[in-house]
């Protein structure tokens, strides 16, 4: 055995690991960590294979440091199992690293933000696709040995700054590593870009360190008469005080069935507020909705903005939210037909802000008064009555297929093709509901064609789901 | 333009800036280089006195054209010419100056694609053999992170007999590796292969360097007086010459060489009757597996004999039999398949009666990266079969973790090419699926979500290649190929764009034209619009399509008009007319674009001229989540945020603070006929006296209409 070898075992380099997705400063944390340990005398070694991770994937940015003395061999890749500090700029991306082996309770310190980038799949969902965080959160408490999480994200942004330095802090006041707080900012200061930013960020992110976790608020389901509450506020400001108490009479025969009263107010008030052109247009021209966009996209008090509403109201809206009688004229005559048609076949853009835009709106806001003798106001309010008369009386019989025929209602949004999609599979579902009622797995399986609706644009999962479970099948 | 603002009069400028690298470059004898791996093999070449250098840009060598590109001045002191080749293949035949003249020559690509595209040139180089010292450095792309199909750049040294360096990964040795390279390739008239794996090249690390070397013979010499020797040339009957003097005497030559230099190492022989035979680059990986096992400290005193190849073709079968030789059983740690070192270790020892015991792709998995955690096992395994005093590693398999989505890569915020493949969504809702050929670009992540487009892509500039095949005139549907900028002056303008003139294609080809080298680094190209002072640029590729006789070309400037894009495809695939058919799609590169025109902005700004910065967003109160948005779009911009609603549960689609405001998601609303929940937000910044006249009087107008509509 070479002289020195079993003296040396024991010494072995601080390895560090950082997950980061493309753009959020992995790179720039690797640099900061190199220039510290080299300021300090220690070897320091970082690599990493951005490639084409580089664009929107996730990567790994590893680092050795190893004290002062006689060149020690570094390694190239993080070794499960053999990780000191494991850096993560999300989640998710926290939680690959715990997948990867990368986090262990003997060694492991782990700095993660705990704000969500979510992925292309819980993105393109038609419903919620988003993943449940606790599990994820529980998965790095688990194994990590010291965890700092906080929303490093919020923490960073609310300094001008970058997460960067947020999770640089986070790493600084975990004390994980043989240098103090000042060289940590050294590394920071002698980067030399937004120094003053990144300082504050980090600042935060150390105190984020020191601080007690973060306690994740539960949302809690607000009562039936909040809800209802709600949805009387909301119907009123989108027709008239005779509109909110007609929907709270309609509720009156499911009065004290609890939840399904509860779920039926939510959805029956979202229903009865469908979003015809008049309803955009009161809610694009109010004044509140002028301050959020400014706060928004950050406007300074010295900048004038100007707002530009991407609208494409189709033939067929346009008619419907016209009194019935013209509506009708206007898809039957062809001369009107056509010019109207002309005028929808591409996409206008408004300007809110200016006087010919906002008068516009104004006056389509206007028809309000109208709306009760719309066509879609008359067939929203027949296809309402038929689903609440048949929640009524499921309630009697099978509250818990009541529940999910309230819940449906949930495919019934958007705009032009989108709500055409989600109403003819609305429309699919409640017809077969009758067949539901004689099956004892009825709510389950309602619950789970309801999912299906949501799995893809084409109504494949459905019809494959309603074929599987031998249900009549509609064209 | 969205997202201009009113900085698009200005000079564009060329690609990125490596001044800080550029300076490292500089350094002397003595003084200690710090930076990426790729960078010392970019001083080392200077330090070697090299004459010229090409190269064709790609991960993850593109470093090292970059940094040389803006190091003209250095270039030009030295006398060293260096060009941004049209293609790898252009790049390897630009060694042929070192087969007359003793000029020193490097060149550099992405491997193994660079390499296929390469190996005709590379051929012919290796049956003459050069003079100077001919070196090709390749950024070996394999494993995490690859871009590429997982191959190895072993199996072209082998073919065309080229030596391979494998060089352990510290910039020292690396270093090492191109000086001695260089004068390997002359003392055996052979090219000379360095490999440099992915973590190689990216590895952050230092050296001691030595003063730059100014070339004896100059390139001006070799022009002004020539000298030729037919037997160079691969022609009969100097071709049959060629391969009995890469047998008789370049072989042998080498092998002297890397004997006398003891490229290769060993370290701590006699230590243990077992040892491990490794290919350099894996070295620290080794090292690191052995600490585990306790065989190893942190400065790599091992206490079990290694042989280190820090050179892996040729071979050099005396110090490997002397190895072996007295040991029970030896490791071969080779990485990637076939196991050709395993073969050529086997034959060396049954050829030599060495009874010694083979190990390496029994103990450790024929195909995929050594990982961290591959190498230990295998190398654990190893001493479980020969040395139980070893304590085996206890390795704990990772906790289960419930969900963790992959995250593929995607286009880029702003990206001008997503705009196009969201166009095809709609055209596909019109017209059905087509066939979808694609090329090597950014382009390419059509073919994964939200797009999933795409049915082949045989290689760089082969999109329209690919689908040629595919060409029968009486087809109702017609096929759609890709190809990018970058594979178009590859080699696409004649391999697809040629070919389908002269086959009588009637199909469709889109050129994605983003203005750059788009996927591998923004480097600048023929077509460029930048005005490059070294470079010729602003070559339209339109003039190029209709000079090999394209008679229906089309041309679009701004691949954000998701309509316009929509209607020229769909006209593409249902005109009447015959022949092929080219879409031009031009628009710059976001990446780019947001590098040069941000600062240009803040300027303009501080200057105090009026600059209209452009961002969209998402009404909460009208939007309903049901996400078509981002299903035809996939911007990372847009995202989902809980509804804010008290009644909705489906989360809300929402443009977050990394929007460019390129507008595509206002143009997909619109073109698909969505909804009307995203507005465009133009912010002014010093506002002329119009602007502030207009703001108020409307100010006026609409505040006076909202308090009435609030009593009303």
């Amino acid at each position: 055995m070479p002289e020195g070898l079993s003296a040396n075992l024991e010494v072995r380099a601080i390895s560090i690991a950082i997950l980061a997705m493309g753009g959020e400063g992995g790179g720039v944390l690797a640099d900061w960590l190199v220039a510290m340990a080299e300021a300090n005398g220690y070897w320091a070694q970082s690599t990493s294979v951005p490639g084409v991770a580089q664009r929107t994937g996730a990567t790994i940015y590893y680092v050795e440091m190893f004290p002062p003395g006689r060149e020690p061999v570094l390694a190239m890749m993080p070794v499960p199992g053999e990780v000191d500090v494991v850096i993560a700029s999300e989640l998710m991306e926290a939680a690959r690293a715990v997948q990867r082996g990368l986090v262990t309770p003997d060694r492991t310190t782990m700095i993660a933000s705990s704000h969500r980038v979510y992925s292309m799949t819980e993105r393109t969902a038609m419903g919620d696709g988003r993943l449940n965080s606790e599990p994820m959160m529980d998965a790095c408490r688990n194994a990590a040995k010291h965890l700092v999480i906080a929303d490093m994200r919020a923490l960073a942004e609310s300094h001008g700054s970058v997460l960067s330095a947020s999770l640089f802090g986070g790493l600084a006041g975990a004390a994980a590593l043989p240098f103090p707080r000042a060289q940590f900012e050294a590394a920071i200061t002698s980067g030399g870009v937004g120094v003053k930013a990144s300082l504050a960020a980090f600042s935060a992110g150390f105190d984020a360190a020191l601080g007690a976790p973060a306690v994740v608020v539960q949302a809690i389901s607000p009562e039936a008469a909040e809800i209802i509450a709600e949805g009387e506020r909301r119907l009123r400001d989108y027709q008239d005080d005779a509109y909110a108490q007609s929907y709270r009479a309609m509720l009156q025969p499911l009065q004290g069935t609890g939840e399904l009263l509860a779920e039926t107010a939510r959805y029956l008030a979202l229903w009865m507020s469908f979003e015809d052109p008049i309803r955009v247009a009161q809610l694009k021209i109010r004044p509140e909705r002028f301050e959020r966009v400014a706060a928004e996209v950050h406007r300074t008090p010295d900048q004038i903005m100007r707002i530009k509403e991407f609208m494409h109201p189709r033939l067929q809206e346009i008619a419907e939210t016209l009194p019935a009688p013209l509506g009708r004229a206007i898809l039957s005559v062809p001369v009107l037909r056509n010019l109207v048609g002309y005028f929808t076949k591409t996409g206008r853009i408004v300007e809110t802000t200016s006087i010919s835009g906002f008068l516009l709106l104004y006056a389509v806001a206007s028809m309000r008064r109208l709306r009760r003798s719309t066509m879609r106001f008359a067939a929203e309010h027949e296809a309402i009555a038929a689903w609440l008369g048949r929640i009524v009386t499921l309630s009697k019989t099978d509250p818990a297929l009541a529940l999910e025929v309230a819940q449906l209602q949930r495919l019934v949004k958007g705009y032009s093709d989108t709500h055409t999609r989600g109403r003819g599979n609305f429309d699919r579902i409640i017809a077969i509901v009758p067949s539901l009622e004689t099956r004892a797995d009825g709510p389950k399986l309602l619950a789970r064609l309801r999912d299906a609706a949501l799995v893809d644009e084409h109504g494949r999962a459905l019809s494959a789901l309603m074929a599987q479970e031998g249900l009549p099948v509609s064209p | 333009m969205p997202g201009a603002g009113t900085c698009d009069g200005l000079a564009r400028v060329a690609e990125r800036s490596f001044k800080a690298e550029v300076q490292a470059l500089r350094l002397g004898e003595g003084e200690e280089f710090r930076g990426e791996g790729i960078l010392a093999v970019t001083k080392a070449l200077l330090q070697s006195g090299v004459s010229y250098v090409g190269g064709y840009q790609g991960a993850p060598i593109s470093h090292l054209m970059d940094v040389l590109a803006d190091a003209q001045d250095i270039l030009d002191d030295l006398g060293v010419h260096f060009e941004s080749s049209a293609s790898e293949a252009a790049a390897a035949a630009m060694l042929a100056a070192s087969v007359n003249y003793p000029l020193r020559g490097a060149v550099a690509w992405k491997s193994t694609v660079g390499t296929n595209v390469a190996s005709d040139a590379l051929a012919n180089l290796a049956s003459g053999g050069v003079v100077g010292g001919a070196l090709i450095v390749v950024g070996e792309d394999y494993g995490e992170g690859s871009s590429i199909m997982q191959e190895r750049t072993h199996a072209f040294a082998m073919k065309s007999q080229i030596w391979l360096l494998d060089p352990r990964p510290n910039l020292s040795s690396i270093v090492k590796a191109v000086e001695h390279g260089f004068a390997l390739s002359e003392a055996s008239s052979t090219p000379v292969m360095l490999e440099m794996r992915v973590r190689a090249c990216h590895v952050y690390g230092r050296f001691t360097a030595s003063d730059n070397r100014k070339p004896a013979f100059t390139i001006r010499d070799a022009m002004t007086a020539p000298t030729r020797d037919t037997n160079r040339i691969v022609l009969p009957p100097a071709s049959f010459l060629h391969e009995h003097e890469k047998i008789r005497d370049r072989w042998p030559a080498a092998v002297a060489y890397i004997r006398e230099h003891k490229l290769n190492e060993v370290f701590a022989d006699g230590t243990r009757d077992i040892g491990i035979i490794l290919q350099g680059g894996m070295y620290n990986q080794v090292i690191r597996a052995l600490q585990r096992l306790g065989l190893s400290n942190a400065f790599g005193d091992v206490s079990v004999p290694l042989y280190v190849m820090n050179v892996t073709y040729p071979l050099i079968p005396e110090e490997l039999v002397a190895f072996c030789a007295g040991k029970r059983a030896v490791l071969m740690v080779e990485e990637g398949q076939p196991e050709f070192l395993e073969q050529a270790l086997a034959t060396i020892l049954r050829r030599a009666d060495v009874q010694t015991k083979l190990h390496g792709k029994d103990m450790l998995p024929m195909a995929g990266e050594y990982t961290a955690a591959v190498m230990l096992q295998g190398v654990s395994a190893f001493f479980a079969a020969y040395d139980t005093g070893v304590a085996q590693p206890v390795i704990a398999a990772p906790p289960a973790v419930p969900e963790v989505h992959g995250r593929p890569p995607s286009f880029c915020t702003g990206c001008p090419e997503r705009p196009i493949f969201t166009a095809m969504k709609l055209v596909e809702r019109e017209l059905g699926p087509h066939h979808v050929s694609c090329d090597i670009g950014c382009h390419l992540f059509s073919i994964l979500p939200p797009f999933n487009l795409g049915n082949t892509t045989m290689g760089y500039g082969l999109g329209w290649a690919g689908a040629s095949a595919l060409n029968d005139t009486n087809s109702d549907k017609r096929t759609i190929s890709f190809m990018g900028d970058g594979g178009f002056w590859h080699n696409g303008l004649t391999s697809g764009v040629g070919n389908a003139v002269f086959n009588k294609s009637d199909n469709v080809l889109v050129i994605v034209d983003n203005g750059y080298s788009a996927a591998t680094g923004g480097q600048d190209i023929l077509s460029s619009l930048a005005l490059n002072s070294s470079r010729s640029t602003r070559n339209p590729i339109a003039a190029a399509v209709r000079g090999v006789g394209v008679k229906w070309v089309r041309t679009i400037e701004r691949t954000y008009s998701v309509g316009k894009m929509r209607d020229l495809l769909r006209e593409a695939l249902t005109t009447k007319t015959r022949g092929p058919k080219v879409i031009v799609a031009s628009s710059e590169c976001q990446l780019n674009r947001q590098r040069r025109v941000k600062p240009l902005m803040r300027n303009a700004i501080a200057q105090g001229k009026r600059v209209v910065r452009e961002r969209f967003g998402i009404d909460a109160d009208t939007c309903t989540g049901d996400h078509s948005c981002i299903r035809l779009s996939g911007c990372p911009s847009l995202s989902v945020a809980p509804n804010p609603d008290k009644l909705r549960r489906d989360p809300i689609a929402k443009v977050d603070n990394s929007c460019v405001g390129c507008g595509v998601c206002g143009e997909v609303s619109h073109a698909a006929i969505l909804c009307p929940s995203f507005y465009r937000a133009e912010l002014i910044s010093n506002p002329n006296g119009w602007d502030r006249f207009r703001d108020r009087i409307s100010k006026r107008v609409i505040g006076y209409l909202q308090r009435r509509m609030a009593h009303a």
